[in-house]
């Protein structure tokens, strides 16, 4: 059966058809459909867990219960889940362990860059990079088994042109009907890591990494393409296929295993063309190791070494190092100031969303500009990572930090032990806060802390496409599940001043901040308002009675996609408002209104 | 066919990936190889959305490069003009009659393209110019939310696919309740062309 299938479906597709019994993962972009998809099939189960750590533990526990297991998640969230895996590669597995890394070259949707490849070398595991969605669905079972085979976590790293490209897939296998019984064998010296164990195990895994790059000679992954002698190219995933589009005549030697390098084949390719380039996205991580076994290769000094790779960006640079004739753009040179005057359209909070309020009132909070001294007056805001950081953008501008997620609440801890004099506020959104706020809020009270915390809770974790979390009340497969109190839970964290306050009431939300900034002790302040784009009910859109309108800005000052700036006064796209009323809320000349009182005005 | 690169461009929410979720089946149901990706996450929120779309014998890169674009399909006219320099000489563009202001637009701080600097580049990139009257069709028949179907339609007048197959994945696609009004905006959408070339 043929199909369009993204990376990410492939993937599920063949974890499913490889017998797969537990996945787990956190949601984060180019991952996520990983998970989503998994979840659909009842047969297994599938979870979001709070975090890519505790994701991970859960992997491993399946695993050490003899069934294969998925675990999937971005590529930072391998940094958060950096602990365990680490710790799996000492202990081993026992049922296949597959952990997908999902990279983001050129931060399409992320906080940094990474090439996680170097997480492979690190952690002694091996490593296969898909291409597309045909080479990630038969990639699966083939995973599990090194898995099984080598004792070791096997790493699928992806990045964002093969999660996110839908291309054909020959789905082929099914899934066995028979599947190993969970059954926990005890072996103490391979799952307790002692350091007698951890020690023991160290070297096996230095062992296993021989047979692996033994294995990785013939492993069917690798192979070589014949072509024109005069250029040969390796190349590894999504590269490989920019590579085939800009050199179609070249030899190639393509890894789909790539960690460990099989270095004889290598050795072997580079014997058979008379000059030998790498093309990989981000870091030189092929061409270093390759270099390293002392041949001649070129790659990162033409190929560019940070964002996203493409088959155009392929050809130019290609061209510019003489591997391709050149060709004018002659256009381009033309039209260029015509396409550099284009307004740009970055993301908007959407109209309707309950952290317009907030932020609004953070905005407008005193004076955000900095004193004569250099330093700044008003709150400093602490941030995090979620919808709510496109606060940070004019004309909202209310977010002053933003590193990884959870880190908002220590950071505004160290500002304050610092010594600085400003009031300390950290925003943090309710799925960041279940993934790394709740630790770092026990601290603040531990460490005897006066800032402000403010969760939005919008009941979804939106940014990434409104995946449930344990505020939701339901599971990533549908089932009704516990929704947790965050305020309750606040308190049993020790916060003495912890409650709720609407996202779209103004005033009690203008009051609560102040009150909460003012307060000399740690408040948290739980702004509560469900996410516009699930909750789609859409209310009755606003207008603007034009002769009301005394055109003073303050409603324009939302940043609300709907309010559009007239000729003359301010007009309400009635397509885009959700109703929401907070312009009409700020309205003094009370010139916003539901549309029905409209036909009232022209009857 | 020879291989056929397609942008579909747009701005969050206007339905272009669903548009290009379906130009890619109906490519496949008539046997050939198909790649697509598009903009997700962040960018969704309201900002600036395109679709790499191929469709060949055998394709190896799911992007398409500057000057490598066949056609442009644009639900919006300024992010028409945004992917002009992706055009290739002789390549045509259906852009639909479509202003949604970017936020500095709507806050009078930038000016919004006018319609013949918006010709100027896709022309100036060699690309031949369709405007369709998407929105004002579409409310005609009495749903803005057939816009994406009915840019379809319009681009179906180019391809060599027929209209069968377009239906067949329209109706596995949609919910059954608006099969019929989607395939009314399709066949609007394909006679607006065809009466523009008459
Ligand atoms: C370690 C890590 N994991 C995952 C992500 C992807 N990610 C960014 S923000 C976010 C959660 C957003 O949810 P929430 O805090 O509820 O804010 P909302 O978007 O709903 O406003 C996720 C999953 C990330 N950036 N870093």
């Amino acid at each position: 059966m043929k199909k369009l299938l993204s990376g990410n479906e492939a993937i599920a597709y063949g974890a499913y058809h490889a017998g797969i019994r537990v996945a787990a993962a956190y949601p984060g972009t180019p991952s996520t459909e990983i998970l989503e998809n998994l979840a659909r099939y009842k047969d297994i189960h599938a979870q979001w867990s709070t975090n890519e750590k505790v994701a991970f533990e859960v992997a491993l526990g399946a695993c050490y219960a003899g069934v294969r297991t998925l675990v999937s998640m971005k590529h930072v969230g391998l940094n958060v889940a950096a602990d365990p895996f680490m710790a799996a590669s000492v202990t081993g597995v026992r049922g296949g362990l597959v952990v997908v890394s999902a990279d983001d070259p050129g931060i399409h949707s992320s906080q940094g860059e990474q090439d996680n490849r170097y997480y492979a070398i690190f952690a002694k595991v091996p490593m296969l990079e898909p291409s597309d969605s045909q080479e990630a669905y038969d990639m699966m079972p083939l995973a599990f088994e090194i898995s099984e085979r080598f004792d070791t976590p096997v790493m699928l790293r992806s990045t964002t042109r093969v999660s996110h490209a839908k291309t054909v897939v020959d789905i082929n296998r099914e899934r066995p009907s028979k599947l190993p019984e969970a059954v926990f064998r005890r072996e103490m010296s391979k799952f307790v890591a002692l350091p007698v164990n951890a020690r023991r195990r160290q070297l096996l895994a230095l062992q296993r990494m021989e047979k692996l790059a033994e294995y990785a000679e013939s492993c069917s992954l690798n192979y070589i393409i014949r072509g024109s002698q005069e250029l040969g190219i390796i190349a590894s995933g999504i590269a490989f296929n920019y590579a085939r589009e800009i050199f179609p005549e070249a030899s190639f030697l393509k890894l789909g295993m790539s960690y460990p390098l099989p270095k004889k084949l290598i050795g072997c390719f580079a014997q058979e063309v008379k000059r030998l380039i790498v093309v990989e996205e981000l870091e030189p991580f092929l061409e270093e190791q390759i270099k390293a076994m002392g041949l001649t290769v070129e790659g990162k000094s033409f190929v560019p070494r940070s964002g996203e790779l493409s088959s155009g960006l392929l050809r130019t640079v290609a061209q510019k190092n003489g591997l391709l004739p050149l060709t004018e753009n002659k256009p381009l040179a033309l039209l260029a100031d015509d396409l550099q005057n284009l307004p740009k359209r970055p993301p908007l909070l959407c109209p309707g969303c309950p952290h317009t309020g907030l932020f609004f009132i953070l905005s407008s909070y005193g004076l955000r500009k900095g004193g004569a001294d250099g330093s700044e007056l008003g709150p400093v805001i602490t941030g995090d990572i979620g919808c709510y950081t496109l606060a940070a953008y004019p004309c909202l501008s209310a977010m002053d930090t933003c590193a990884c997620m959870g880190a908002g609440i220590g950071e505004a801890l160290g500002m304050e032990k610092a010594g600085l004099k400003n009031k300390l506020v950290a925003v943090i959104g309710d799925s960041t806060f279940l993934h790394s706020g709740i630790t770092s809020l026990l601290n603040a009270v531990y460490n005897k802390s006066s800032i402000t915390v403010v969760v939005l809770d919008n009941r979804t974790t939106a940014m990434t496409g409104h995946q449930q979390h344990p505020g939701t009340g339901f599971t990533a497969q549908g089932e009704p599940a516990m929704a947790v109190d965050i305020v309750a839970l606040a308190k049993s964290c020790g916060v003495a001043n912890a409650s709720e306050v609407s996202a779209f009431d103004i005033r009690a939300l203008r009051m609560a901040v102040k009150e909460a900034i003012n307060n000399p002790e740690l408040v948290v302040l739980v702004v509560r308002g469900d996410c516009a784009a699930i909750a789609r009910k859409k209310i009755e859109p606003m207008f603007v009675e034009q002769e009301k309108c005394v055109n003073c800005g303050v409603c324009l000052s939302l940043g609300c996609a709907a309010l559009q700036k007239g000729n003359q006064k301010t007009q309400i796209n009635a397509q885009l408002c959700n109703g929401c009323t907070l312009c009409q809320q700020l309205c003094s000349p009370q010139a916003i209104k539901p549309l029905h009182a409209q036909e009232g005005l022209n009857a | 066919m020879h291989s056929v690169n397609l942008l579909i461009t747009g701005v969050g929410g206007q339905g272009v990936v669903l548009a290009s979720d379906i130009l890619a089946e109906v490519a496949l149901v008539n046997g050939y190889d198909v790649k697509k990706t598009d903009t997700l996450g962040m960018a969704q929120r309201g900002g600036s959305v395109v679709t790499n779309l191929r469709i060949g014998e055998k394709l190896a890169s799911p992007l398409i490069g500057e000057g490598e674009t066949d056609i442009l399909l644009a639900f919006e006219k300024l992010e028409a003009a945004r992917w002009s320099p992706y055009l290739k000489q002789g390549s045509v563009s259906i852009v639909s009659n479509q202003v949604v202001p970017p936020l500095t637009v709507s806050l009078g701080k930038e000016n919004y393209p006018s319609d013949d600097d918006i010709v100027r580049l896709l022309q100036g990139f060699g690309s031949e110019v369709i405007i369709l009257d998407g929105p004002q069709l579409a409310w005609e028949l009495g749903n803005s939310k057939v816009l994406n179907v009915l840019m379809l339609g319009a681009l179906s007048t180019r391809l060599p696919f027929p209209f069968e197959n377009w239906q067949k994945v329209i109706e596995e696609r949609l919910p059954t309740k608006i099969v019929d009004i989607n395939i009314k905006a399709f066949i609007c959408g394909k006679e607006a062309i065809l009466r523009k070339a008459t």
